[in-house]
C-alpha cells in the first residue's frame, strides 16, 4: 500500500447529559514533531487549558504539580529477579545521556523536582521468566518520580508497576530498549480517588526490538499518561495497549504519539474504556507521525469505549501525520458507544439475569485486549477489577 | 423418553404498541393462541404482519409495550416477570436477527445460560459431551465455540446457534422466528431436524413462526394460524399451510381492507 502525504485528523466525542462538545471542531495547526521538548522549566509556561494538549484536563485542579515545589518520593517495594539491578544516576549524567526530554510543564518539573534517578538494569541476553515488580505506593503527599529501565540486548523481559494510595504525583519514565529486545512494560493505576497522577513515560524501541506498553488505569481522580514511543533503529515494533474504567468525578486520559523516524517499523496501539457515573471523563489521543525517512512503516491505532450510564463522556482523537508515501499500512478506528440494549436482551432471553448479562457484555468488550496482556497476574487481577467496578453500581 | 410434565402457554386477546416516530402504533390487535407441550403450532404471515412482535413481546422485549391481555405458562403471568425469569420459566425465542456479543465466547455464553436455566452448574463432562454432540449434529465446527457470540457468523451460523441453544437449554416452549430464513436446503434440512430432536427429546411445544411453507416439509404443524394485520385471520390444520403455499396470503390481506 502506498499513500500520498497526508494528514488527517478525526475528533470524535460522544456524551450523554448536559456536557457541551468542545473537541469537535478542532484542527492542529503544527505538525506534532514540533512540540517543545526541554529540561528547563522555564521553556513550559503553567498550561491554562486553552493550550492543543491541556484542553481536555482539568488544569485548575493540577496547580500543585505545576509548582516548583519539592515533595516527597513514593514508597516503593520491589521484587526483583536474579540479575536484575536498581541503581540511581544523577540529574547531569541524565540529561548528557540523550534520553527523551520532558514534553509539558508536569514532566519538566518530575525532572527537576526529584531526587534523583532510579534505574532499573536487565542485563543484556537475559531471559526473566518472573516479572520485575515495582509497587509505589502514595501517602497523600506530593511526589515527583523519574525512573530509567534499560533493557538490554537481547534480554526479555517483563516490569509491572502498580500505583496504589494516595498522592499528587508527577513522573518520568524512560524505557530504553536494547536491539533485538523483547519488553513489556504495564503500568497500572489503581490509586485512591483523590490521588492525581501525570505522567509521562518514553519508550525507545531498539533496532528489531519488540516492545509493549500497557496502561490499566481504574483509579484517582486525575490521571494523565503521555506515552511517547520513538525508535533507535530500523525493524522495531510497538504495542501501546490500554484498559480504563472511570467512574463517577474520575478524568482519565490516554494520550500517545508514536515518531515513526527509522525505517520498517511496526506500531500497533489499542485502548479500550469504559465509563459510568456522573462526570466521569475519559480521553484518549493517539498522535501517529510517520516521519520522510520511514518508509516501510505498518501503523495502526484504535480506541473504542462504552458509556454504560448517562452523564459520562468520552473524548477520542486519532490523528495522523504521514511524509512519505512509501510505507506498509496506516489507519486509525475510534469508536464510542452506549451500552447496547439488544446484547442485554439477548443474555436475558437465555435466563441469564442482568447483572451477569452486562458483566458479560463489559468483559467481552475488553476481552480482546485483556487476552493479549500476556502477564496472567495482570490478566487475572484486571477482570476481578472490572467486575468489581460493575458492582459498585449494580 | 420424556417424563417432562405438560406445559400450556396460553395467549389471550393480547394488544401491543410500539413508539414510532409518528407516535404510538398498535401492532397486535387482540391475538389469542394456545400452545400445550408436544404441539408444533405454525404462524405464517406477510411481512410487517406483527409475527415477530408477537415473539418478542411473549419474550419480554422492552420495546413494546403490552396495552391489554394476558399471557400465562402453566397459569403462571408470564408479563409480570423480567426477561430472564420468563426463559428460566421455560419459554425460549430463537431470533430471526440474532444479536453478536463480542468477546462473550459461545462456549462461556452457554454454560453461563444453561447454569441459569438449571439453577445450578451442568456436570461438566456431560456437559462437554452434550455440547459437542449437538454441534456436530448440526453440523457446525467445533471451533465456533471458541468465537464470540454471533461474531462474524453467517446467516446460517446463526441460525444453527438459535437451534443448537433449543437442543441444551431444553425449553418447555420454543418460539422460532423464521428460523428458515436465509437458509439452502440443506442448512434448512439440518436445522429442521435439530428442532425435531430438541422437541423429541423435550416435548417441547413449538411455535413455529415463518413466511414461507418450505421448512414445513421438514417440520410438521398440527396446526396452521394465517396471521394479518396484527391477529390471527385463519385457522386449521396443515391442509391451510398447502392452502396458502397454492393462494398467497392475497385473499386475507384484500379481506381485511374492506372489512
Ligand atoms: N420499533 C418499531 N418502530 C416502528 N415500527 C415498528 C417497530 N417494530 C415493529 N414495527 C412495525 O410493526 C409492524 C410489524 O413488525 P414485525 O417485525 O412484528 O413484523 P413481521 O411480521 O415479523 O415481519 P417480517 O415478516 O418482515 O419479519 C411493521 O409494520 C413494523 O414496521
Ligand atoms: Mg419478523
Amino acid at each position: 500500500m502506498s499513500l500520498l502525504a497526508d494528514k488527517t485528523q478525526q475528533t470524535q466525542s460522544v456524551s450523554q447529559g448536559s456536557h457541551t462538545d468542545s473537541a469537535a471542531a478542532f484542527v492542529p495547526d503544527q505538525s506534532r514533531a514540533e512540540r517543545t521538548t526541554s529540561y528547563a522549566v522555564s521553556d513550559f509556561p503553567v498550561p491554562s487549558g486553552r493550550e492543543e494538549e491541556w484542553r481536555f484536563t482539568p488544569v485548575d485542579r493540577l496547580q500543585a504539580l505545576f509548582a516548583e515545589t519539592s515533595g516527597t518520593p513514593l514508597r516503593r517495594e520491589e521484587s526483583l529477579p536474579e540479575g536484575v539491578t536498581v541503581s540511581t544516576l544523577s540529574k547531569d549524567e541524565w540529561q548528557g545521556s540523550g534520553a527523551p526530554k520532558p514534553a509539558d510543564r508536569a514532566a519538566v518539573i518530575a525532572a527537576a523536582q526529584a531526587e534523583a534517578i532510579t534505574v532499573l538494569d536487565v542485563p543484556a541476553e537475559a531471559e526473566l521468566t518472573e516479572p520485575v515488580r515495582l509497587v509505589l505506593t502514595g501517602e497523600g503527599a506530593l511526589a515527583h518520580g523519574h525512573t530509567l529501565v534499560r533493557v538490554g540486548n537481547f534480554a526479555k523481559a517483563t516490569i509491572v508497576l502498580r500505583h496504589e494510595g494516595d498522592a499528587q504525583y508527577s513522573e518520568l519514565l524512560t524505557v530504553v530498549a536494547g536491539d533485538g529486545s523483547d519488553v513489556t512494560v504495564v503500568t497500572v493505576q489503581e490509586w485512591a480517588d483523590s490521588a492525581l497522577h501525570l505522567g509521562q513515560h518514553d519508550v525507545v524501541v531498539g533496532r528489531d526490538a519488540k516492545v509493549r506498553h500497557i496502561a490499566v488505569t481504574l483509579g484517582g481522580g486525575i490521571v494523565r499518561l503521555n506515552t511517547n514511543a520513538s525508535y533507535a533503529g530500523p525493524g522495531g515494533s510497538f504495542e501501546g495497549l490500554g484498559v480504563y474504567f472511570a467512574d463517577a468525578g474520575q478524568h482519565q486520559e490516554h494520550r500517545l504519539f508514536v515518531d515513526h523516524e527509522a525505517p520498517h517499523c511496526h506500531s500497533n496501539v489499542e485502548y479500550k474504556g469504559a465509563l459510568q457515573g456522573e462526570t466521569a471523563h475519559t480521553v484518549w489521543v493517539g498522535d501517529v507521525l510517520i516521519r520522510a525517512a520511514a518508509e516501510g512503516t505498518d501503523t495502526y491505532e484504535l480506541n473504542r469505549n462504552l458509556i454504560l450510564t448517562d452523564g459520562a463522556r468520552a473524548d477520542s482523537v486519532p490523528n495522523l501525520e504521514i511524509e512519505t508515501g512509501e510505507i506498509a499500512g496506516a489507519g486509525h478506528a475510534s469508536a464510542t458507544g452506549r451500552f447496547d440494549d439488544q446484547q442485554l436482551f439477548y443474555l436475558q432471553a437465555r435466563g441469564i439475569d442482568e447483572d451477569t448479562a452486562r458483566r458479560l457484555v463489559v468483559r467481552g468488550f475488553f476481552a480482546s485486549i485483556v487476552g493479549r496482556i500476556g502477564v496472567p497476574e495482570v490478566e487475572e487481577h484486571l477482570m476481578e477489577a472490572i467486575d468489581r467496578e460493575l458492582e459498585a453500581t449494580a | 423418553m420424556s417424563t417432562v410434565e405438560s406445559s400450556t402457554l396460553e395467549i389471550r386477546d393480547l394488544h401491543v404498541t410500539v413508539e414510532t416516530e409518528q407516535g404510538t402504533k398498535e401492532i397486535l390487535r387482540g391475538v389469542t393462541l394456545t400452545i400445550n407441550s408436544g404441539e408444533t403450532h405454525a404462524i405464517m404471515g406477510p411481512n410487517g404482519s406483527g409475527k415477530s412482535t408477537l415473539a418478542y413481546s411473549i419474550a419480554g422485549h422492552p420495546k413494546y409495550t403490552i396495552t391489554s391481555g394476558t399471557v400465562t405458562l402453566n397459569g403462571e403471568d408470564v408479563l409480570e416477570m423480567s426477561v430472564d425469569e420468563r426463559a428460566r420459566a421455560g419459554l425460549f425465542l430463537a431470533m430471526q436477527y440474532p444479536v453478536e456479543v463480542p468477546g462473550v465466547t459461545v462456549s462461556n455464553f452457554l454454560r453461563t445460560a444453561k447454569t441459569a436455566i438449571d439453577g445450578e452448574a451442568p456436570k461438566l463432562r456431560t456437559w462437554v459431551k452434550d455440547l459437542k454432540q449437538s454441534m456436530s449434529d448440526l453440523k457446525m465446527d467445533a471451533a465456533v465455540a471458541e468465537r464470540g457470540v454471533n461474531e462474524g457468523f453467517s446467516g446460517g451460523e446463526k441460525k444453527r446457534h438459535e437451534i443448537l441453544q433449543m437442543e441444551l437449554l431444553k425449553p418447555k416452549i420454543a418460539i422460532l422466528d423464521e428460523t428458515d430464513s436465509g437458509l439452502d436446503v440443506d442448512a434448512l434440512r439440518i436445522v429442521s431436524e435439530g428442532v425435531n430432536r430438541a422437541k423429541e427429546s423435550t416435548g417441547a411445544g413449538v411455535l413455529l413462526i415463518t413466511h414461507y411453507t418450505r421448512i414445513l416439509r421438514y417440520i410438521k404443524p398440527d396446526f396452521v394460524h394465517v396471521f394479518v394485520d396484527g391477529k390471527i385471520a385463519e385457522e386449521g390444520g396443515p391442509e391451510l399451510a398447502d392452502r396458502l403455499e397454492a393462494e398467497g396470503y392475497d385473499r386475507f390481506q384484500s379481506a381485511n381492507a374492506t372489512s
